[in-house]
Order: C-alpha cells, then sequence, then structure tokens
C-alpha cells in the first residue's frame, strides 16, 4: 500500500515520458488526476492508521550493511506525506496551462513526488539518504530548466551544490551511527531503540555535528540559508512551491526523525546550540526579509524566519532539566503543525508569487502599488495568505506558533521572549509589502483582466482553506501528531 | 444555553466572512443582513448574560478551547452588541463605497470582540485579541487607496501586536507553571511564572487600550472612518484593554507591582492624555485622546479593586464615547470638516445632532446627573483607598476631562459665524444633511450615556454588584460626589467660555510626540538593522559562500597539477627508468657464443665467490 503510494507518481512519470502519442493536454490531466489519486490516497492511510508503525514494509535491500527497504508511517511522517500529496496536487492544477515542454515538466515533478514521499516515509538510512540525494536532483533539474532569469542555471548549480554538500555531511553521519551500532545496521527502528552513541561523549557529539550540519543547510537555518533565496528567486512557480513547501520540511522532519530520538545524550547536551540557532534564524530570517523590495525573496527569507521557531522548538525540547514532558512535547508538536502549516501558507504565497510575475514580468514590489482596485481577487487571496503567515488565529501558523511559543517558553524563556518579536516583525514586513504591491494610489499597467483566474484560484484557495481548517479545527491534526511528538519528548529525554 | 453563545460568536464571523469574501456583488444586500445579524447578536447576548453559560472544547494541547459568561462577561457583552448595532444602524446611512466589506469585516471584528469577552483561557483569548488588531488594520485602511490611511492602520496593528506579544509570553508562563491555560487560574500560578504573566498581560492591555507610553497609534486611527471610530475606538477594541484587567484583576493584586503600575499609567495617561485632549483643534483627535484618558480610569479601577465601578465606567464611557464619534462623524458627513476651528456651531444647524452631543459631552466631563459623573466617582473612591497621591492624580484627570469636553462643547454650540460654509469641506465634499439612519443611533445612546449611572448610584448599583458577584468594593461619599461634580460644572463653563481661546500647542497636537519617538527609536533602527543584515546577507554571508566555488577550482586547479607534474611524472619516470633497464638487459643478447661463453665464465666465477664468502 505505502509502495504504491510512493512509487504511483513516479510510474505515471515514467509512462508519460515514453508514450510519446500522448497529446499535451492529456498529460497535464494526467498529472492532475494522479496527483490527485496520491491525495485520495494519503487521505486513506490517514482514516485507517491507528498508532504506532503503520503500513510497515520491511525488505531485504542491501543485506550485506543490514539496510532495509523499510517504509512505515507515524503521526509525524503522516502529516507530512498528507501535506506533499496537496503540494503537489495543488502545483498540478496551477500548471494546467504551463505550456513550455509541459510533458518533461510533468514526469520530473510526478518523479519529485515520489522521491518527497519516499524520504517521509523512510524507515531506513539508506533509503532516506537516497530520496534526500534524488530529490536534490529533481529539484536542480525544475530551478535549471524551467527557472527564469538569466541567473537561473547559476542559482540552481549553487542550489545543488550548497545541499549536495549538506547531504554528504548527513552521510558521514549515518555511516556514524551505523558504525557505533551492534549489530550494525542503518535501520531507524533498531537505531531508535539502541541509540548506540550514549556514553561516547565526543563521537556522539561529532555524529551530531555532521546530521545537525546536513539538515541545517536543508532547513535552512542561519548561517546556511544563502542558497535558498537565488532558488527561489529564479524557480518556477511551482518549483518555489514544492521547494519551501515540502523540501524544506525534509531538514526539520530529520530532527524529529533523526537527530533527536537516535542521539539522544548529544541532543541534550547541544539543545542550546539550536535553540541559539533557532533564535537568531527567526529574527535575521524576519529582518532581512523587511529590507527586501523582491516580493519572492521576500517570502523566502520568511522561511528562514518560519524554520527558525521549528528549530526552537527542537531545541527547547532538548533542554529537560527543570521543565515537564507536556511542555516539552507541545513544542514539539508545535514544530510539527509549523512544518505543515508554513507548508500549506508559503506555497500559496509562491504561488500568488508567480501570478504576479506571470502579469507584471517583475517580483520588484516597487513597479506596483494599488493593484487591489484592479485585481480585487488576487489582492484578497495574497491579503489572506500573508495574514496566515504572519500568524493570525484561526489559520493554522497561530496553531503552530503559539504551542511552538507555550512549549519552548518553560525551557528557554529569554530565547522564547526573543523569538516572539519575530512575529511583529513578520506582521510588519507582510504589511508593508501589502501596503506597496495592492494597496495606495494605482501606480502599475494592469488592467482588471489580469486579476487571478479561476484556474489558479483552485490551486492556491484549497491551500488557504486547508490552514484555515487547521487553525480552526486543530484536534484532528492534533490528535494524529500529538501522540507521535510526545515520544519524540520522551525519547530525547531518555 | 451553549449553543445561544457559539451562536453569539459564529453568526457574525460566519456573515462577516461571507459578505467581506462576496464582494460587489452583495453590497446591496449587506447593511440589511449585517443589521439583522447585529440584532440576534443583542438578543443572544441578552440571553447568555441572564443563562451565564461556559464550555469547554479541546484545542491545542494543554490549552483548551474555553467560553464563559459571568457577571461582568454578560453585562459588556450586552453593551458591546448594542453600540455594534447602533454602530452598524449609522453606518447604514453614513458609508457608501464598499459596503460588502465595510459591513463584513464590521461583522468579523465584533465577533472577534464578543470572543474576547467571553474567553475563559488564554488560546481563547489570544484567538479574539489578535483577530480584532487584524480587522481594525482592515478597517482603519478602508480606504485603501489612501497611503497615509493605510499606514495609520499599519501603525494601529504592530503597536497594538507589540502588546500582543505579551500574551504569547503569558501563555508560555502559565503553561511551564503546570497549572493549565485558564483564565481563572492565573493569580494562583507560583512565583516567578506568576510575575512574568502579570508582565505579558499588562503590555497587551496597554497596547490595546492605548495606554502610556502606545497611545500614539490612536492619534493616527482616526484617519479612519467615524464609524469606526465610533465602535473600536470607544466600546470594543481599546475598551477590551481595560476589561482584560478588569477580568483579571485578582493577577494584578497578587503580584503587587503589577496593581501599582497598573494604577500608575491608568492615572499618568488619564492626566497627560487628558492634558492632550484639551489642546487638540481636530475634533476626533480631541475625541481619541479623551478616550485614552478614559480608559486610563478603567486601568486604575481594575488595579485598585474597584471593579464594580470600573466596569461602570468602562459601560458608560462605551455609550457616551460612541455617541460623541458618531456625533462627529455626522459632521464630517454633513460639513466635510473635524476641524474644531471650522466647527462652530453646527450644534445649531443640525439641532438634534447637537442636543445629542451636547449630552455627551456634559457626560464626559463627569457633570451630574449623567452617566461617568457617578461611575467616575466609584473609580476614584477605589484610586482613594490605595493611596491618597492617585487619589489626586485621578482627580486632576477628572477636572481635565471636564475641561476638554467643555472645550468641544463650547464650540459646537457657539452660534453660527457670519459666513461658516468658507470652512467646510476640508476633508471632504460634505453631503449638508444628516438622515434618519444617522440620527436614531445618537438619540438611543443619548439615552444610555444619561441615564448609566444608575450602574453606579444606589440602589442599581448594588443590584449590579451582585450581577458582577463583587461585594465590599468602596463607594463614593456624598461629599467626594458633590466636590466632583462642583468641579466638573466648574471646569465646563469656564472652558466652554474660554473655547475659542484655548491653545493648541504643538506637544499636545503631537501627542507628547511618542508617536515620533517611537518611529524614531524603534521603527526606523529596526528597518536599518533589517537593511544592514540584508546587505551583510548578501555581501558577506553569500559571498563566502560563493568563495568556496572559485577556492574550489584553485584547489582543484593546484591538485591537477600536482597530478601532472607529480603522480604523473613520477609514473612516466618509473616507465623511463624501466625503459633503460630494458636497454640494459639486452645488451648482452648479442647472439655470438664466444660472448656467451664468456659471460657464463664470468657468471660461474661471481657465483663460486659468492659461494665461498657465504659457506665461510
Amino acid at each position: 500500500m505505502l509502495t504504491m503510494l510512493v512509487f504511483a507518481p513516479a510510474v505515471a512519470a515514467a509512462v508519460i515520458l515514453l508514450w510519446r502519442g500522448l497529446p499535451d493536454r492529456a498529460v497535464r490531466w494526467t498529472w492532475v488526476v494522479v496527483s490527485a489519486a496520491e491525495v485520495a490516497a494519503v487521505v486513506a492511510l490517514w482514516s485507517g492508521y491507528d498508532g504506532g508503525i503503520g503500513y510497515e514494509v520491511n525488505r531485504p535491500w542491501i543485506p550485506g550493511v543490514r539496510s532495509g527497504y523499510h517504509l512505515g508511517v507515524d503521526g509525524l511522517s503522516l502529516p507530512l506525506l498528507a501535506l506533499t500529496t496537496v503540494i503537489f496536487c495543488a502545483c498540478a492544477v496551477y500548471s494546467l496551462r504551463h505550456t513550455d515542454r509541459p510533458r518533461r515538466f510533468a514526469a520530473l515533478f510526478l518523479a519529485l513526488e515520489t522521491t518527497c514521499l519516499g524520504l517521509f516515509s523512510a524507515l531506513d538510512l539508506i533509503v532516506f539518504f537516497v530520496f534526500f540525494d534524488l530529490s536534490i536532483v529533481g529539484m536542480y533539474a525544475v530551478i535549471a530548466g524551467w527557472g527564469h532569469g538569466a541567473q537561473a542555471a547559476r542559482s540552481a548549480l549553487k542550489f545543488f551544490l550548497y545541499t549536495f554538500v549538506g547531504s554528504l555531511a548527513l552521510l558521514v553521519g549515518f555511516i556514524g551511527l551505523f558504525l557505533a551500532a551492534v549489530p550494525h545496521t542503518f535501520d531507524m527502528v533498531e537505531l531508535t531503540t539502541q541509540t548506540p552513541l550514549t556514553g561516547r561523549g565526543a563521537t556522539g557529539a561529532l555524529v551530531l555535528l555532521a546530521i545537525g550540519a546536513g539538515l541545517a543547510v536543508k532547513t535552512p537555518t542561519f548561517p546556511f540559508h544563502t542558497w535558498l533565496p537565488p532558488a527561489h528567486t529564479d524557480a518556477p512557480a511551482a518549483g518555489s512551491a514544492v521547494l519551501a513547501g515540502v523540501l524544506l520540511k525534509m531538514g526539520t522532519y530529520g530532527f524529529v526523525r533523526i537527530a533527536m530520538p537516535m542521539l539522544p545524550e548529544a541532543w541534550r547536551r547541544y539543545a542550546l546550540v539550536a535553540v541559539v540557532i533557532g533564535v537568531i534564524s527567526a529574527l535575521y530570517g524576519a529582518l532581512v526579509a523587511l529590507a527586501q523590495t523582491n516580493f519572492k525573496r521576500m517570502i523566502a527569507y520568511t522561511s528562514v524566519n518560519h524554520m527558525g521557531y521549528i528549530v526552537l522548538a527542537v531545541g527547547a525540547a532538548g533542554l529537560i532539566s527543570g521543565t515537564d514532558v507536556e511542555a516539552r512535547s507541545v513544542a514539539v508538536t508545535g514544530a510539527v503543525t509549523q512544518m505543515v502549516s508554513h507548508g500549506l501558507i508559503t506555497g500559496a504565497l509562491f504561488l500568488l508569487a508567480g501570478v504576479l510575475f506571470d502579469r507584471g514580468g517583475t517580483y520588484e514590489m516597487g513597479a506596483y502599488g494599488g493593484l487591489a482596485a484592479d485585481t480585487p481577487r488576487f489582492a484578497a487571496l495574497t491579503a489572506v495568505a500573508a495574514f496566515a503567515s504572519l500568524g493570525l488565529p484561526a489559520f493554522s501558523g497561530f496553531i503552530a506558533e503559539f504551542q511552538i511559543f507555550t512549549g519552548s517558553f518553560g525551557s528557554a524563556p529569554v530565547a522564547t521572549g526573543l523569538a516572539v518579536l519575530g512575529i511583529l516583525l513578520t506582521a510588519a514586513l507582510f504589511l508593508w509589502a501589502l501596503h506597496r504591491v495592492f494597496l495606495g494610489p494605482s501606480r502599475h499597467a494592469l488592467s482588471p483582466a489580469a486579476d487571478i483566474r479561476p484556474g489558479e484560484t483552485a490551486a492556491i484557495a484549497p491551500l488557504l482553506l486547508l490552514a484555515f481548517v487547521i487553525g480552526v479545527f486543530p484536534r484532528p491534526l492534533l490528535d494524529l501528531v500529538e501522540p507521535a511528538a510526545r515520544s519524540v519528548a520522551d525519547l530525547v529525554a531518555r | 444555553m451553549t449553543a445561544a453563545l457559539w451562536t453569539l460568536i459564529g453568526l457574525p464571523a460566519a456573515a462577516g466572512a461571507v459578505l467581506a469574501a462576496g464582494g460587489r456583488r452583495l453590497s446591496r444586500a449587506a447593511p440589511a443582513v449585517a443589521v439583522l445579524a447585529a440584532v440576534v447578536v443583542l438578543a443572544l447576548a441578552v440571553l447568555v448574560a441572564a443563562g451565564r453559560p461556559h464550555l469547554e472544547v479541546a484545542f491545542v494541547a494543554g490549552g483548551p478551547f474555553g467560553l464563559a459568561v459571568d457577571g461582568l462577561a454578560g453585562v459588556v457583552l450586552v453593551a458591546v452588541a448594542a453600540v455594534a448595532l447602533l454602530v452598524l444602524v449609522f453606518s447604514v446611512g453614513d458609508v457608501a463605497g464598499g459596503r460588502a466589506r465595510f459591513f463584513g469585516l464590521m461583522l468579523i471584528f465584533v465577533a472577534a470582540v464578543l470572543l474576547t469577552v467571553t474567553a475563559a483561557t488564554l488560546p481563547a483569548l489570544l484567538i479574539g485579541w489578535e483577530i480584532m488588531g487584524a480587522t481594525s488594520y482592515a478597517l482603519i485602511a478602508f480606504d485603501r487607496h489612501d497611503d497615509a490611511r493605510v499606514s495609520a492602520g499599519t501603525t494601529a496593528f504592530l503597536t497594538t501586536r507589540l502588546g500582543d506579544a505579551g500574551l504569547y509570553v503569558a501563555a508560555g508562563a502559565a503553561l511551564a507553571a503546570g497549572a493549565g491555560l485558564g483564565l481563572d487560574g492565573l493569580a494562583a500560578l507560583p512565583s516567578p511564572w506568576r510575575h512574568v504573566v502579570a508582565a505579558g498581560v499588562l503590555a497587551a492591555a496597554v497596547g490595546k487600550a492605548a495606554q502610556l507610553p502606545l497611545s500614539f497609534w490612536l492619534s493616527r486611527a482616526m484617519l479612519g472612518p467615524s464609524p469606526v471610530s465610533a465602535l473600536l475606538h470607544s466600546a470594543a477594541m481599546v475598551a477590551m484593554g481595560g476589561y482584560l484587567l478588569l477580568r483579571l484583576h485578582p493577577l494584578l493584586g497578587a503580584t503587587g507591582w503589577a496593581a501599582t503600575t497598573a494604577a500608575w499609567i491608568g492615572a499618568g495617561t488619564a492626566v497627560l492624555l487628558g492634558a492632550v485632549a484639551v489642546g487638540q483643534n481636530d475634533l476626533k483627535q480631541l475625541l481619541a485622546a479623551s478616550t485614552s484618558a478614559q480608559l486610563g480610569f478603567v486601568f486604575v479601577a481594575a488595579a485598585t479593586g474597584g471593579v464594580a465601578g470600573g466596569a461602570a465606567h468602562l459601560i458608560g464611557h462605551a455609550a457616551t464615547k460612541a455617541l460623541l464619534f458618531l456625533a462627529a462623524g455626522a459632521w464630517l458627513s454633513s460639513l466635510g470638516t473635524r476641524d474644531l476651528a471650522a466647527l462652530r456651531g453646527p450644534g445649531r444647524r443640525h439641532r438634534l445632532v447637537g442636543v445629542t452631543f451636547a449630552v455627551g459631552a456634559l457626560g464626559l466631563a463627569g457633570v451630574p446627573p449623567l452617566a461617568l459623573w457617578a461611575t467616575k466617582d466609584e473609580v476614584l473612591a477605589a484610586a482613594r483607598d490605595f493611596s491618597l497621591p492617585l487619589y489626586i492624580a485621578c482627580l486632576a484627570g477628572a477636572v481635565l476631562s471636564a475641561a476638554y469636553a467643555g472645550k468641544a462643547l463650547g464650540l459646537v454650540l457657539r452660534p453660527l459665524p457670519r459666513n461658516p460654509e468658507a470652512h467646510y469641506d476640508t476633508e471632504r465634499p460634505g453631503s449638508r444633511r444628516v438622515d434618519g439612519w444617522e440620527r436614531a443611533p445618537l438619540v438611543v445612546l443619548a439615552g444610555a450615556a444619561a441615564v448609566l449611572g444608575i450602574l453606579a448610584l444606589p440602589p442599581g448599583s448594588d443590584a449590579f454588584r451582585r450581577a458582577l458577584g463583587v461585594s465590599g468594593e468602596p463607594h463614593a461619599t456624598g461629599w467626594e460626589m458633590v466636590l466632583s461634580a462642583v468641579l466638573a460644572v466648574a471646569s465646563v463653563i469656564a472652558a466652554g467660555w474660554l473655547a475659542p481661546r484655548l491653545p493648541a500647542p504643538a506637544w499636545a497636537r503631537a501627542w507628547i510626540g511618542l508617536g515620533a519617538a517611537a518611529d524614531r527609536l524603534v521603527a526606523r533602527p529596526v528597518l536599518g538593522l533589517a537593511r544592514v543584515l540584508a546587505r551583510f546577507d548578501d555581501r558577506v554571508l553569500d559571498r563566502a559562500v560563493e568563495a568556496t566555488a572559485p577556492g574550489t577550482l584553485r584547489l582543484a586547479r593546484t591538485a591537477a597539477r600536482a597530478d601532472d607534474a607529480g603522480v604523473d611524472a613520477a609514473v612516466r619516470a618509473l616507465a623511463a627508468g624501466t625503459r633503460r633497464l630494458g636497454d640494459l638487459a639486452r645488451r648482452p643478447q648479442t647472439g655470438q657464443v664466444h660472448q656467451y661463453y664468456a659471460q657464463a665464465v664470468v657468471g660461474l666465477t661471481a657465483a663460486v665467490l659468492l659461494l665461498v664468502l657465504v659457506v665461510r
């Protein structure tokens, strides 16, 4: 079942590529149908899931190093699988009017979907690593092949090299875990039970450093984030939505799936580092975003801010002295919720940025002004997305950030107190951006015909609707996440 | 009854969302829908105020979503619902363009206020609290083509959100203390968390209630439409700052310092913003400064344990100030100005507006028997029991409120000048008429502003205190009430007489420069820091990363050279050496037998010599 979910998009991609006779229109609709079916499949998985590791598959793969084809889902991965299918489906719908080599574009995105789904359901470090690297390759092809601007190839190369180097650090860490385990294994479940590096101070610290650095590049956190703005600015809208919505989560997911449960002792000892990096990322990302004049670059930097909150929360969950496990599991729950929330909201924002570029030919906010009068629907959707992103209650961002702040405060009061100021900065930057692009007197050359089209609305509105539903009825999501987050908090405290 | 509570909040939220999302198609239906929703909300508010339901549903871990209606919430609910209805009725006549958006946002705002009033846990409170802030942004910036108005909305949202950050911190401290996120339990939290919670709550209340030093946003918010000012900046949003402290007054008392701080912030705002109000030459600015000053009295009441007096003052002020803002709005629409110099004698031109404005202004001044006279004396009585300097400061604030009310009254009731039209239409072209939709709410609010004093006068005050469930709070003595009445009447008469000659100094018009200070000391440095960091990001961090690329290339070239000149050269040298050895080895192979013999002899001799050497 899980294997089908993971590989169905790849099969569809192969069919699209090989069946030359299929017209472009059919290719696009195939993409939409397959990605919609993936959403339905995840919903089915979710409704059938009842605790623990669900839908587990475990076959020997490279028996020499005891690496298996081991997949399964739990409360940490299921929300991200759902997010992945939803974002890819939105991108498929958004790209229905895409005309530039649609066959390869669709195939590439379907293949990318497989790598993302595979990563989030992997329970073996080698499987995880393979999907991790394949996702980098796929995204490189998207930016290099369909990016706009003269710098696209350069940005794509930078993205590839930077995150690839990060993945090598990750691999070093994985090998460290493998060698320390008795018997040697890459199986994530076994490694979580064994925690092979407990009591081996320096080795544990070095392995955590390797894994932490690899994940920090991918997340990205300060100071490893500089690949993100050019990659986003030059990527096509759907590519940006996937990059921010799904690929960044691979880094943060790695923290709660690998770093914390497999290296609890080292994590506890160096949790303060994560807290500090989280706060710096949150404030630095927001401040740099505030200074941007390019709408898409600004959104890219808000990702650094939002990911900073996650790193703060997972760090605070490692500071266990003097706090109860209840508060720490709230922080982890908030972190996972933030992954989903950021994916939905930022995915929507990047697609909206794509609409802006499509109509006006630039992301520079100074080139617009007063758009609300002529493109009211576009303005309204962007305003909703902006308010959702700045953490307004009734949207998922509030649920996430409220839990992150309240859960982290007991462990790290000063750091959390500083990070809370981030919500002020994000409010300032989004209101200022809305003002420059949509409000004030009309300063642009767009006509009402430039307003958002029904097809684009059909891609973007569901993302925001989901963010709203999670914001108002968070229980279904939290019922799934909370037990898993609680077990992460417990595992770290071992 | 819990269904009524859900509907109370859900109905305006849903109706508002539909209207706001509906766009121009719903413009015609919007006023009717909004007024109808407000009528239902008022009825439900009365119902839940009587039934006092409470409910709690799971929300986030450790923080359920709880709503409860107690005595305090009940009376404030009814007051907010009533003012909201009247303001919406007024808006039918006053707001012309973008009606669906306007009424939709107003309804969402009302829902957020109702949620704030009934919230029983911090998550519920924070939801209402922040949505209030966001809708106030959208409403102040309602005329979205105007840069100044959009900026004013941004200022309002950011300033109040600075305070809201305090509520996030408070929630974190409450969770860390392990006692849940219920509002009732906050006062009993262990130290030091209790102090953190108190500080956070105080920050949030100061921001929303436009108290010192965050009062400046309210001045700029006056660029918003008049009905927005009437609802947000009198009865609802600003009042919620005072309401939060009334609700959490045990928390203030439990820390000690928070009560003293809140009391002096309130008294300081009552005096300073009272003086600012006296020095205004713009009617809406005068009313706004007065709102801050009057909320200062509510702060004093909450901090000194005069909950009943504070609640009565909050409600009396809501009616009075909504009335005054609506009257100012009626003149703004009709005469196109809000400049006090131009507004000489409009009370004689639109007599009904003039009479109702007079009722409101005299009430604001504290002239008996109008509402704020009695309610303010209750607050003063609580302050007196707390400390004498606080009482004197509050009394000074009371005199100032009489002075600014008298100033406004003295100008608008003056005989019309010879050519009044010359000064009109500075703001926008006026319609020169006030229609029925606008007049009716004025009459109702004037009636309320006149009689709500019964909440603070026996026997009404006893019933009010029973409803709130408070006892033992101080009452004003007869002498105190006479004293405040005499001071109020004297100040009103003096200020009304002197009104045209009262100065409008620059410091008052700039609201003692706090907005400029915030701009210079906070906003600009933050923006500057942001730009510096952005340059750092591009020119240092990113350059450093990019520098690794040429560095890697150089390393690769060096390695390539080392490869060519080192490893490969060694291999080639080895090959050449081997070839030379091969050449040497070929030399003996001549094919001539005698040479082979000679070689054999040499070889044998060498072998024999070796053997002899080894054996020996």
